[in-house]
C-alpha cells in the first residue's frame, strides 16, 4: 500500500475506492483519504490562482485593444477567467480551507498557479495566441476534469467548460485576422505562436513516467488522462489549425505520422519547463508581486467593508 | 441641428468610452475579486453604450466614418467628454467617487432622455437607464461603506469628494449647441439637472457622514474641447494600434 495512506481505515478505503471505480462523485461531507483531500487542495487552489493570475497577461494590453469589439471582448474574457477563480475558490473552499488561507499560500510562494502565465504578452497578437493556445490546450485538460471524482470540482469545471470555447474562439478570431492582414500583422501574429506554442505545450506537465502524483491521482480519478495523452490531443487539434491560418509552428519535426495516425514533434526544453516553474520564467516575480500590492492596498476597503457590516448588523439588532 | 445632434451624441458617447477606458485599467486591480468583476462590468455596459451613441453620431455626421474611427482616430480637442471621467484611478475611493457622480448625473439625464423628442436619444436612454440605476445603486452603496466604515476609508472617501467635486461643474455647462436641443426638447437644460443632483447627492453623503465641500470656482470647458492633463496620455494608450498600423485592420 502507498505510504501516504497508512493511515487511512483499510474498510473506509476499500469503500472510497469501489465508489470511485463506479463512477460516483465525492462530495465535501464523504469520507475521504487525507491524501484525496491534499491532492484536491493542492490542485483546485492551483487552478483557481491560475485563472486569477491569468488576467495580468492579457490585462497587458486591455487599454491598447484596436477596437472597440476588441476592447468588449477582451474585458469580458478576462472577466470570464476571474468568474472561474471565484468558482474555483468556492470548490476549493469545501475542502476546509478558506479563500484567504488559500491566498496567503499562494503570496508566500506556497501554492503554485500554471508557469504558463509567466511568459510576456508581447504584441497584440500575443492575445490571439493566449485565447488560441492557452484556453486551448485549458480546455482539453478541463474538459477531461468534467470526470474528476471530486463533486464541487466537476461541477465547477463544467461550468467554465461551457465559457471556455468562446475564449479560443475569440483568440483564433484575433489570429485570423492578423494572419490575413498586412505584412506587419502577419509577422505579429507569427511572432506570437512562436513564443506561446513551447508554454502551451508545458501547461500539460512533464511526462507522466516523471510526475510522481500521477499514479494515486489516476486511480482516483482526479485526474482521467494522462499529461502525454491530452499533450498530444491538443497537438492534433491545433496544429491542422496553424495550418489554415498560414503560419508555421516552431518545430520542424512537427509533422503527421501515418503510421500512428499524429503529430510528431520535438519534445519540450524541460530545463526551461523547471526553471519557470521554479521562478525564473519572464514575470514570475512581477505576477505574483502584483497580486500581492494590489492585496495589500484593498486591504482598507476590506476593513471598510466588515466594518460597515457590523455597524449595520448592531443596528438592526437594536 | 444635425450639427447639434452630432455634439451630443458625441459628448454622451464620449463620457462612456474614456470612463470604460478608466475602469477597464482596474482590471486586476480590484480590493477583491468579485469587486474587480463588478468594475468590469460596469465598464462593459459604458463600452456598450459609447458604441449606441458613437454609431448614432456617424449617422449624424457628414462624413463617411464608423464608431471605430471616432473611438480611436480623432485628435484630443475633438473629444467632447465630461472631464470628470478623465480622473485617474487613485485609489478606490476615488475610483467610487467618479463613478457616483457620474451615475446620479446620467440617471438623472437618461430619465429625462428618455422623452427625448428624438427618437434614437429616447431609445438608447430607455436601454441605458436600466444598468444606469444598477450603478447607481452599485456607487451610492459603496459610498455610504466607504464613508461610514472605517477611520481610514472615511479620511479616503472625503478626499476623493473634496478632490472630484471640482470637476462636477462642467457637467452642467450649457453651450449654445445644447441649448438648441434643449429649446427642441430633445435634451433637458442641464442647468436645471443640477438641484437635483445636489439635492441626491447629498442625501447620500448624509447616510455616509461625509461633508459637502466648497468650491468657489468649479471646472468648465469640455464641450470645446478642453480637458484635463491626463486625456492626452490615455488617448496614447488607447489610441497606439490604429495610429501606428494606419492600414492595418483588426
Ligand atoms: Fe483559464
Ligand atoms: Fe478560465
Ligand atoms: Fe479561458
Amino acid at each position: 500500500m502507498d505510504d501516504k495512506l497508512k493511515n487511512e481505515d483499510p474498510e473506509l478505503l476499500k469503500e472510497f475506492q469501489a465508489k470511485i471505480d463506479a463512477e460516483m462523485k465525492i462530495e465535501p461531507k464523504d469520507y475521504m483519504p487525507e491524501a484525496y483531500r491534499q491532492h484536491l487542495i493542492r490542485q483546485i487552489s492551483q487552478h483557481a490562482h491560475s485563472e486569477v493570475i491569468g488576467m495580468q497577461p492579457e490585462g497587458n494590453w486591455i487599454t491598447r485593444c484596436p477596437s472597440i469589439r476588441a476592447k468588449k471582448i477582451l474585458m469580458a474574457k478576462i472577466q470570464d477567467e476571474g468568474g472561474h477563480g471565484l468558482y474555483l475558490y468556492s470548490a476549493a473552499e469545501t475542502l476546509g480551507v478558506s479563500r484567504d488561507q488559500y491566498l496567503r499560500w499562494l503570496h508566500e510562494g506556497k501554492a503554485k498557479y500554471a508557469s504558463v502565465f509567466n511568459y510576456s504578452a508581447l504584441n497584440w497578437a500575443d492575445i490571439g495566441a493566449i485565447g488560441w493556445l492557452v484556453d486551448g490546450a485549458a480546455i482539453v485538460n478541463q474538459v477531461s476534469l468534467q470526470r474528476t471524482s471530486y463533486g464541487p470540482y466537476s461541477r465547477a469545471m463544467v461550468k467554465i467548460c461551457k465559457e471556455e470555447s468562446f475564449h479560443q474562439r475569440q483568440g483564433y478570431e484575433i489570429m485570423v485576422s492578423m494572419a490575413q492582414g498586412t505584412a506587419e500583422q502577419k509577422e505579429m501574429a507569427q511572432d506570437a505562436l512562436n513564443r506561446w506554442w513551447y508554454p502551451s505545450l508545458m501547461m500539460f506537465g512533464p511526462h507522466d513516467g516523471d510526475s510522481p502524483r500521477s499514479s494515486l491521482a489516476m486511480q482516483w480519478k482526479i485526474k482521467r488522462e494522462t499529461n502525454d495523452e491530452l499533450r498530444q490531443k491538443f497537438i492534433d487539434k491545433t496544429v491542422p489549425q496553424a495550418e489554415f491560418l498560414g503560419l508555421t509552428v516552431p518545430d520542424e519535426n512537427c509533422k503527421f505520422n501515418e503510421a500512428t495516425g499524429h503529430y510528431d514533434w520535438t519534445d519540450i526544453d524541460w530545463d526551461e519547463f523547471w526553471a519557470t516553474i521554479k521562478g525564473f520564467g519572464p514575470n514570475n516575480k512581477r505576477r505574483l508581486k502584483h497580486h500581492q500590492q494590489v492585496h495589500d492596498e484593498g486591504q482598507w476597503v476590506r476593513e471598510a467593508s466588515i466594518a460597515y457590516g457590523k455597524k449595520k448588523n448592531k443596528k438592526e439588532v437594536a | 441641428m444635425k450639427k447639434d445632434l452630432y455634439n451630443f451624441a458625441i459628448r454622451m458617447g464620449d463620457t462612456s468610452w474614456i470612463l470604460s477606458h478608466r475602469l477597464c485599467e482596474l482590471c486586476s486591480f480590484g480590493p477583491f475579486l468579485e469587486e474587480d468583476l463588478a468594475m468590469t462590468n460596469v465598464g462593459l455596459d459604458h463600452i456598450g453604450q459609447a458604441e449606441e451613441w458613437l454609431n448614432y453620431a456617424c449617422e449624424l455626421s457628414d462624413e463617411d466614418v464608423d464608431a471605430d474611427f471616432l473611438a480611436y482616430r480623432r485628435k484630443e480637442k475633438e473629444y467632447r467628454n465630461v472631464q470628470l471621467v478623465e480622473y485617474p484611478n487613485d485609489d478606490f475611493a476615488y475610483v467610487i467617487t467618479r463613478q457616483f457622480y457620474l451615475d446620479v448625473y446620467n440617471y438623472l439625464l437618461y430619465t429625462k432622455l428618455t422623452q427625448s423628442k428624438d427618437a434614437t436619444f429616447a431609445a438608447i436612454a430607455q436601454k441605458s437607464l436600466k444598468e444606469v440605476k444598477y450603478h447607481l445603486r452599485h456607487s451610492s452603496n459603496w459610498m455610504v461603506r466607504l464613508g461610514d466604515g472605517t477611520e481610514e476609508s472615511h479620511e479616503r472617501v472625503q478626499n476623493a469628494v473634496d478632490d472630484l467635486w471640482f470637476y462636477t461643474g462642467d457637467l452642467f455647462v450649457m453651450p449654445e449647441s445644447e441649448q438648441n436641443l434643449a429649446k427642441e426638447g430633445i435634451i433637458p437644460n442641464l442647468a436645471d439637472l443640477e438641484a437635483d443632483w445636489e439635492k441626491m447627492v447629498l442625501e447620500v453623503f448624509e447616510k455616509a457622514g461625509i461633508n459637502k465641500p466648497s468650491y468657489e470656482v468649479l471646472a468648465s470647458g469640455s464641450f470645446d474641447g478642453q480637458h484635463t492633463e491626463y486625456l492626452g496620455f490615455m488617448l496614447c494608450e488607447m489610441q497606439y494600434l490604429p495610429n501606428k498600423y494606419q492600414d492595418a485592420k483588426w
